[in-house]
């Protein structure tokens, strides 16, 4: 597979088909639920099913493109891949389709191809090595208005963290799509902070913080979350996140930022691996 | 039996549908998002709405030869539309709104006067909803406006289920669902508070 034609590939996977953890965890939700709740969960279920096996895609809001990238510094083809990484999202929008949805903030214009100036949004990071792995996020407009910043007083401590994440995705109500998939970044500036939590969207569902100690916040949150009765939709029940994942990174002393990344029940997640002989692989 | 509303919709039939009721939609289904609000309120409807369903979406589409087919269209996030909602029914008396996340005061006073519903479909359920679409009778602004911004005007059969979340007898499932909501938030809070 070439460059282009497998990040196209990781594009079109993504936004069709959702990873097993994602409708696995969808499922143990439907079995919690009854009523209007259970409706809403098998629709979803229906829903994914159905544009899994046409290979269409399962919200007709296709998300903006996003990229992580983790690149070896040895990796020998990195100017092809700077290139390719537009080209691919060009290339999926007129194969898949996707919906064109990047449009200019001053005049409204639409290029009609999902890019951009700035996009497709790509985070670099460098790594020791030879190989590219790279993480595609199209996430949708809905729940990405619902992702937030909150520079805390130090002084409220995890209690003050505790809380401005619950009360936060809390309020959100159905706008989000819920059940949703929160990362919450905690520390770095308010820039990191964000970005933490949009990392931290990238860890499977089940799998939790290597440290224990954060492993039983990203527990807390997610029972304190689900204890609001928000609900599938935001229309009552017992799911309002499937999981809660937390990242963090060392703070100043004066600030304490949390990023709040809420994402939608159609979790779209998918990897590449590239090899520096250029094999490509797609994986999720 | 599962209950089917055909387009025009009368005032009579959307009355007679209480919050929390499910039913189904035929007949023509015109999608409407912010640009699209915002222009029909300045410069009126390109298409009559009178007894018809709006819809807060925009679609994946795809032009096979001269027709358009519907790949995916779920409901958007309603909440943007509230700023023009109540002025769109009022001035152009649709009977039902398509959407997701619901509205706010304004809106749910609005379908009280005038006699219309908010639904609720399933957000992000874009597949089921495009299967329901039979055809794309007419879009609008589409040069102006881009893809998911336009008019799209479709032929909808069975087109569902949409939850009654907001009824024209001023009852709002969600209304109802924030007051349990902050009651457990009460809980919630003294569990942080308490730890």
């Amino acid at each position: 597979m070439n460059l282009v034609r497998g990040l196209a590939e990781a594009l079109a996977r993504a936004s069709t088909a959702l990873p097993a953890d994602v409708v696995q965890s969808l499922k143990r939700a439907r079995e919690r639920e009854e009523g209007p709740a259970r409706v809403q969960l098998e629709t979803i279920l229906q829903n994914v099913e159905m544009a899994k096996s046409r290979k269409i895609p399962i919200c007709q809001d296709t998300g903006t493109p996003t990229f992580f990238v983790r690149f070896g510094v040895e990796f020998p083809a990195l100017k092809e891949l700077i290139a390719a990484l537009p080209e691919a999202v060009r290339e999926a929008t007129r194969s898949v389709p996707l919906r064109p949805n990047t449009v200019h903030p001053f005049s409204g214009k639409n290029p009609g191809d999902n890019t951009g100036r700035f996009i497709p949004a790509v985070a670099w990071e460098p790594v020791l090595g030879e190989e590219v792995e790279i993480h595609v996020l199209p996430k949708g407009g809905g729940s990405e208005n619902c992702s937030v910043l909150k520079m805390l007083a130090p002084g409220v401590g995890l209690r003050g963290v505790k809380e401005a994440v619950v009360e936060h995705v809390v309020a959100c109500g159905g706008l989000p799509c819920p059940p949703t998939v929160v990362g919450v970044g905690i520390g770095g500036g308010a820039d990191l902070a964000l970005k933490l939590g949009k990392l931290a969207l990238l860890r499977p569902l089940g799998a939790r913080h290597p440290e224990p100690e954060v492993a039983a916040l990203e527990e807390e949150l997610e029972e304190l979350i689900n204890a609001s009765g928000v609900g599938p939709m935001g229309l009552g029940g017992r799911t309002t996140v499937l999981a809660v994942h937390v990242e963090y990174a060392h703070r100043h002393p004066a600030s304490l930022p949390v990023g709040i990344a809420v994402q939608c029940w159609a979790h779209r997640r998918a990897a590449v691996r590239i090899r520096p002989d250029g094999t490509v692989t797609v994986t999720e | 039996m599962e209950r089917v509303l055909t387009t025009p919709v009368s005032e009579k039939e959307v009355r007679a549908l209480r919050a929390g009721e499910v039913f189904y939609l035929s007949g023509l289904l015109v999608t409407a998002r912010d640009e699209a609000h915002k222009r029909i309120l300045e410069r009126g409807s390109p298409i009559p709405l009178e007894g018809l369903a709006v819809f807060h979406c925009g679609p994946v589409v795809q032009k096979k030869g001269q027709e358009w087919g519907v790949v995916a269209a779920g409901p958007t996030t309603s909440a943007r539309m509230e700023l023009f909602e109540a002025d769109l029914l009022r001035g152009f008396r649709p009977r039902v709104l398509v959407g997701k996340g619901g509205m706010g005061e304004k809106t749910l006073q609005a379908l009280a006067e005038v006699g219309a519903v908010y639904t609720h479909f399933t957000g992000g359920a874009g597949v089921l909803a495009a299967q329901a679409i039979t055809r794309v009778l007419a879009v609008h602004w589409l040069e102006e406006l881009g893809v998911p911004e336009a008019v799209w005007v479709f032929e909808v059969e069975r087109f569902g289920p949409l939850v009654v979340a907001m009824d024209s007898h001023g009852r709002s499932l969600y209304k109802d669902l924030a007051a349990q909501v902050e009651k457990n938030m009460e809980g919630i809070r003294a569990r942080i508070r308490g730890k």
